[in-house]
């Protein structure tokens, strides 16, 4: 115990805390086992970094492995060289991210805004409008058949948009952080002044409100950079593949690559023997997975306000 | 809802300028809400119908003919929808319980560790497949399932072992499919957890301590009780969803396998092929089944524990 005293390390607590906690052996087991965990998470996503930079035939050769035996640029400037392909489908997901996070964080404010009022008259009513789809929803079918026929979204870009940019969940958090952070007299006093609601909400609500404005985009930015279903669901059109789009066809068809190099005039056969399938697909994958693992964990912790604001009731 | 007093006093005055501007601002949003949310609600109603489509969406409703209960006798009566509950309600029900007791249990031990800063670096790795999207966890998989270039096969075959198809190995799936959705889902309830247990006073541990209250004592005795109210949201949450299932978990990580499909179809995997091959009344009665079911569940779930305990109740 003298010793241990002794060795005590700098970032350690002082006093009570340092005898009030789990035992040295303790300590090394649950270490242990979270660094278990914690590699599970991420060696995968480093054997897939390694495939990417392995050279094709070492992969045919010797298959996948975390030293490329062999290793190499090809996976990417196969990727280059299809830059069409690849450029268009980077565009496609920056663009459906950018404007569906701003869109998304500006429909969500506003009806978070609305709701955090206290005497505003319509306010039961649409607290309704916003809990109703949290119980129950259409399904698939008939939002399928709504979203494509009804509202003639096939094969557009705000099919990928804009069913993803209001969630109730998203409003509540909102609503929570409005009611609990904006000062009532804040508004009052502003209101008495002659200001307008748009202009309350516009120059002095959200300039005080960044963190639940960060969360809000950061949960949504997340959601349409990770999105592929809207995609699957409703586009035809080669030409408005995002790159999650993009993978998910290469995975279940590798001649997708084949058959977009044939439209630029290398034939078939002669681009499938020569492409680099395995480190070309492992390279489309560190381009979508680079951006998130290298912005999540600046950003954790408005991920965290925001995942407990939404457990709060208000 | 919480306030009736506060709604009748609302009632009782006028309509102002404030009431319009802010019905103004919260136009968008409402327009979406029907759009997006309450349309599809009443379009569920094409279940009972034999829909075709004939030009637009409305002229189709309009001319294809109701058919009643049709479309249901003919889902229950093919067995396949009676494997495909089991298949939903059983995976979920393994998800709940283990998706509450071990972030629960990871929460609890990763702020027992000595060093903050480590145990920050380990929140941080295990949170990380959470932004993952299944396309990106499908692709990973592979590179360690794949029958010829495989991790897993390649070192079965450098211990002197067979190479295995593994797409194709029934038993090998439920097992790991839940441990896909432990993956990818502990780091994020155990953030949502550990938020709670940071915010429980310290004080509470300090008397404990004193008082000569072991660890374990005080986890069972101060810990778990504060996190009672959390533990019951989440589990209201994810009862509610019990029709629903991960689709990406369930189509994408097993890649569509056909010698899987009785150990991996889930309702949602099924309505969307059954839409993909348009036989529209087959699926469209499958979705009314799991939006009505997983309605009714949510609000039995919600009436539960409103009675047993007021405060934790989500409506």
């Amino acid at each position: 115990m003298a010793a241990e005293i002794k060795n005590k390390k700098k970032n350690e607590p002082d006093g009570f805390d340092r005898f009030n906690r789990v035992s040295k052996t303790v300590n090394v087991i649950l270490n242990f086992i979270f660094v278990l965990a914690a590699l599970a998470c991420v060696i995968p996503v480093l054997l897939v970094v390694a495939i990417s930079f392995s050279a094709e035939e070492s992969i045919l050769e010797y298959g996948y492995h975390f030293i490329p035996k062999i290793p190499s640029l090809e996976g990417y400037v196969f990727l280059v060289s299809q830059g069409k392909m690849i450029v268009r489908a980077l565009g496609v997901s920056l663009f459906v991210t950018i404007v569906g996070t701003a869109l998304g964080v500006l429909l969500t404010t506003l009806m978070g805004y609305v709701l955090s009022r206290p005497d505003y008259k319509l306010n039961g009513f649409l607290t309704m409008v916003v809990f109703i789809p949290m119980v129950f929803n259409g399904g698939l079918v008939s939002t399928y058949f709504i979203v494509s026929q009804f509202l003639g979204l096939k094969d557009s870009m705000w099919a990928l948009i804009l069913p993803l940019s209001v969630s109730s969940f998203n409003v509540i958090v909102c609503r929570t952080f409005f009611k609990t952070t904006v000062p009532e007299s804040l508004v009052e006093s502003a209101k008495m002044d002659g200001a307008s609601q748009l202009m309350i909400f516009g120059r002095i609500v959200l300039p005080i409100s960044l963190p639940v404005l960060a969360t809000i985009g950061l949960f949504l930015s997340f959601a349409y950079w990770n999105d592929w279903y809207q995609s699957m669901l409703y586009i035809d059109d080669s030409k408005l593949l995002s790159l999650q789009a993009l993978l998910n066809q290469i995975l279940t068809n590798i001649q997708m690559l084949v058959k977009n190099a044939a439209t630029i005039g290398i034939t078939a056969a002669e681009m499938l023997a020569k492409m680099p399938q395995e480190s070309a697909r492992m390279a489309i994958v560190v381009l979508i997975v680079l951006p998130i693992a290298c912005a999540y964990p600046f950003f954790q912790k408005y991920f965290i306000s925001g995942l407990t604001v939404g457990a709060v009731k208000g | 809802m919480a306030g009736d007093r506060k709604k009748a006093k609302v009632k009782k005055r006028r309509w102002r300028r404030d009431d319009t501007e802010l019905t103004l601002l919260a136009l968008p949003t409402t327009i979406w809400y029907f759009l997006f949310s309450f349309l599809p609600m009443f379009g569920i109603i094409i279940a009972f119908k034999e829909f075709k489509i004939n030009g637009g969406f409305l002229k189709s409703f309009f001319s294809s003919k109701w058919v009643g209960f049709n479309n249901f006798k003919f889902l229950f009566s093919s067995k396949d929808i009676w494997l495909i509950i089991r298949n939903t309600l059983g995976y979920n029900i393994v998800f709940i319980i283990l998706g509450i007791v071990i972030p629960v249990a990871a929460a609890i031990a990763i702020g027992q560790i000595h060093s903050k800063r480590m145990a920050k670096v380990y929140q941080t790795a295990m949170f990380m497949p959470y932004f993952l999207s299944w396309v990106v966890v499908t692709a990973l998989v592979w590179a360690f399932l794949s029958y010829d270039k495989g991790l897993l096969n390649n070192l079965l075959e450098s211990m002197g072992y067979e190479r295995q198809q593994w797409y194709m190995k029934k038993g090998m799936w439920p097992p790991f499919l839940v441990f896909m959705n432990l993956w990818k889902g502990v780091g994020y309830g155990m953030v949502v957890y550990l938020a709670t247990i940071t915010g429980i006073d310290k004080t509470y541990y300090e008397a404990a301590g004193i008082d000569g209250a072991t660890i374990w004592q005080q986890i069972r005795y101060i810990t778990l009780p504060l996190m009672k109210n959390v533990i019951i949201m989440m589990f209201i949450m994810k009862v509610g969803g019990i029709f629903y299932s991960d689709f990406g978990l369930f189509y994408q990580v097993p890649r569509d396998s056909n010698s899987l499909y009785n150990v991996v179809y889930t309702l949602d995997v099924y309505v969307y092929k059954q839409l993909r091959t348009s036989t529209t009344g087959m699926s469209a009665a499958a979705a009314f089944v799991q939006s009505v079911a997983g309605c009714i569940t949510i609000l039995t779930a919600n009436a539960i524990v409103r009675k047993i305990d007021r405060e934790s109740a989500m409506i």
